[in-house]
């Protein structure tokens, strides 16, 4: 079964160009079926390879397939070739199922479009890309996924590209990526001129035998990939591009910029967790950009008015906790964290979808309200994905995973008071603004009015992923629960399991009850600042210092604001001073000659015939003269 | 044969003399008629030149020249005659110069 798994990327990749070559000579429902079914079939294989692999695992809990060698030149060798793991199963049965659900939906959800071919064209190669990603066995593989993923992005951010503030969110979100892009190319240069070559599992071997921990080498090299992966996962100071990205349609926000693509950093410094050790001030780094990361976003989500942003400062922050995992060391809880949240979030986008759709692309959340009996499916879903983003206790599966990941914050032998703190605030923060949006959409007074219902191919996604947003948390159950620890079990075939602080105090248990309580304690405050004190709220957001405040954590702490006058202006005055060098000077005399010369020509075209029959007869004359005199 | 008689230096200048005349008639002439009888003269006196340079070397090349010369003549002449009937039509008028619609 194991080596079927070149189909799994190959399939989507197949959809794509068919859909790209006659897609848009197709009817739309032909269109559908190659868009959504080569996902399908892409997310059942997965399935049952991953099946496969857990009741039948290959030797070292690995299987490698080269299909062919791509670069073979003077000593440096680069294959297309896909290595699977526990790591990358769990990334690639996730991305495919998921992105099947988001598919299924979107045939549904963009119905009415102009571009419905287009659109699955590149939804096609989106997942074809990330797939490369995921299962690319070296850095170059892994690259050309990455690359192919922010270009899609790029594609669909701009997909309705007739108003340009999608067009320049879109080209917002490939230059602020390219930024970490470009760092990570140049990593990825470091290791491969150091370690001379860039097949994964060797290169971290190398490395381990060729580097002290903590020398300059690794840490150069560790930061620059760092960097990339914080543009990819929009985490400060390069996060300023994902709200922005939410002018695509929305099944593109549910997939690429929620589930799969923004987590493909957590992805690439979980695969790199060998050089990333050797680098421990990368890694503090990585847990308090997480940290801070998780507080900032997490605040300005608290004042979006647009459901969309606060979906996406949610997932700013989301990712923002698995780095914090990653950088304390416990690399099996980001995993999880990021398979609960692809599942909740992808949910809460497609609920939001659902909402906008039925209020004919109303986005403000202020102008909702009363949908509860209006949209009963959405609702309860919704209900059911907030809850879990919000870590509702025991039965939801974000509870389990950012329990997780607050209790390795604290007990890992990297984490400190300081991080667990900020991950528990960020908590708070979280149940705060996911039911601020919850009460204010689905209950209050009603405004607006329906436009259309969804339907059953909207509705299904969203019932399967509100069960799993329940269900997953159970694969890693606490002791207290009587469960077993399954899940990081099967991933610490791939990862190093975290290493225990010596002096731990306190319990899982106690800590889990602390972070309960913290989420139902949000959960409340929002229940009486949004729902029965709403005039308390709205004073404040009256006052003075009120309405400063949300201004200014609207706009997302003035990031946007800092880089227009740190680095754009600058640039641009830069460029107008630059711009009538001396090299612009001679093409600038060859444009002016050219013109010159232009309007003497024209000015003989008179009309007038016996002027012409004057210049054939100069012409002639001059000739002549020259075959006889020269 | 006492066409040779007739040295060729005095045919050349004879056809040298009409092709002026009838150069000078298409430049000075504003009637388009009568640029269209210069245009005459003018190819006449190449075929002048040819048919001199052919008794010269008593080749009939230059005979046969003058008839494709009188073949292209009438040609021409039928497509002019239509444009300067077109012309009047279109502007009333046969002076070339105020045909002229163009700008600058």
């Amino acid at each position: 079964m194991l080596h079927f798994v070149w189909l799994v990327p190959t399939l989507p990749l197949a959809g794509f160009f068919m859909l790209a070559l006659v897609g848009s000579r197709l009817p739309r429902a032909a269109t559908a079926v190659i868009g959504a079914g080569t996902v399908g079939l892409s997310a059942l294989i997965s399935m049952l390879i991953g099946a496969a692999f857990m009741t039948n695992p290959p030797p070292d809990y690995f299987y490698s397939q080269d299909l062919w060698m791509w670069i073979n030149a003077s000593g440096f060798t680069a294959a297309i070739g896909l290595y699977l793991d526990a790591l990358a199963l769990l990334m690639m049965v996730v991305v495919t199922f998921v992105a099947f659900l988001i598919h299924l939906y979107s045939t549904e959800f963009m119905i009415d479009d102009d571009g419905y071919s287009r659109f699955f064209a590149y939804m096609n190669l989106f997942v074809a890309s990330m797939l490369m990603l995921v299962l690319g066995g070296n850095l170059l593989l892994l690259y050309l996924g990455w690359e192919g993923v922010g270009l899609c992005s790029y594609l669909l951010i701009g997909f309705w590209y007739s108003d340009p503030a999608n067009g320049a969110a879109a080209q917002k979100a490939f230059i602020v990526t390219r930024i970490g892009d470009t760092a990570m190319a140049i990593g990825l240069f470091l290791l491969v001129t150091k370690l001379g070559t860039l097949d994964i599992q060797t290169l971290m071997r190398r490395a381990a035998e060729a580097w002290q921990v903590g020398s300059a080498l690794p840490i150069a090299a560790a930061a620059l990939l760092l960097a990339g992966a914080l543009g990819k996962s929009a985490q400060l100071p390069l996060q300023t591009w994902l709200p922005d990205a939410m002018a695509g349609p929305t099944p593109v926000s549910a997939l690429i910029h929620a589930a799969t693509m923004v987590t493909a950093g957590v992805y690439l410094i979980a695969r790199m967790h060998g050089l990333f050790l050797l680098a421990p001030p990368v890694l503090t780094a990585v847990a308090v950009i997480g940290a801070a990361t998780l507080l900032v976003a997490g605040v300005s989500a608290l004042m979006q008015r647009d459901i969309k942003r606060v979906l996406a400062y949610s997932t700013i922050s989301q990712i923002g906790y698995m780095f914090l995992a990653l950088g304390v060391g416990a690399w099996t809880a980001a995993m999880f964290h990021f398979m609960t949240h692809a599942l909740f979030k992808s949910l809460l986008f497609l609920g939001a979808g659902a909402i906008i759709m039925s209020l004919h692309h109303e986005h403000d959340i202020f102008k909702m309200g009363g949908l509860r009996r209006k949209l009963p499916v959405t609702f309860w879903t919704f209900l059911v994905a907030s809850a879990s983003l919000a870590g509702f206790p025991l039965v939801t599966a974000g509870f389990y995973s950012k329990d997780l990941i607050l209790w390795n914050a604290w007990s890992s032998s990297r984490g400190s008071p300081w991080l667990w703190a900020a991950g528990l605030a960020g908590a708070f923060l979280t149940g705060i603004y996911i039911f601020r949006l919850v009460f204010t959409v689905f209950y209050g007074e009603e405004h607006g009015h329906m436009e259309k219902s969804p339907g059953l191919r909207i509705h299904i996604p969203l019932v399967v992923l509100a069960v799993l947003a329940v269900v997953a948390g159970f694969v890693e159950a606490p002791e207290f629960l009587g469960g077993k620890p399954w899940f990081s079990g099967f991933m610490e075939t791939a990862l190093p399991s975290p290493v225990k602080s010596p002096v731990v105090s306190g319990s899982e248990t106690l800590f889990e009850f602390a972070a309960g309580v913290v989420a139902l304690a949000a959960i409340g405050l929002a229940y009486i600042l949004f729902l029965r004190a709403r005039l308390m709220v709205q004073r404040l957001g009256l006052s003075t210092t009120g309405r400063l405040a949300a201004r200014y954590f609207f706009v997302g702490w003035g990031f946007d604001w800092l880089y227009d006058r740190v680095l754009i202006r600058p640039f641009i005055r830069l460029c107008g001073f630059a711009k009538d060098d001396f090299i612009d000077r001679v093409y600038g005399g060859i444009a002016f000659a050219i013109r010159l010369f232009h309007h003497a020509l024209s000015s003989t075209e008179t009309g007038r015939v016996r002027w012409y029959a004057a210049g054939i007869v100069f012409g002639a004359v001059v000739l002549v003269a020259i075959a006889v005199f020269l | 044969m006492n066409v040779a008689a007739i040295p060729m230096p005095y045919g050349l200048m004879l056809a040298t003399v009409l092709f002026a005349l009838g150069l000078v008639g298409v430049l000075v002439r504003r009637n388009v008629v009568f640029v269209l009888m210069s245009i005459e003269v003018m190819l006449n006196a190449a075929g002048l030149a040819f048919v001199t340079a052919g008794s010269r070397w008593s080749q009939a090349d230059g005979q046969v020249m003058f008839l494709m010369i009188l073949a292209t003549a009438g040609a021409e002449v039928s497509v002019g005659l239509a444009l300067v009937l077109q012309l009047y039509r279109h502007f009333r008028t046969l002076d070339v110069d105020s045909a002229s619609n163009m700008r600058g």
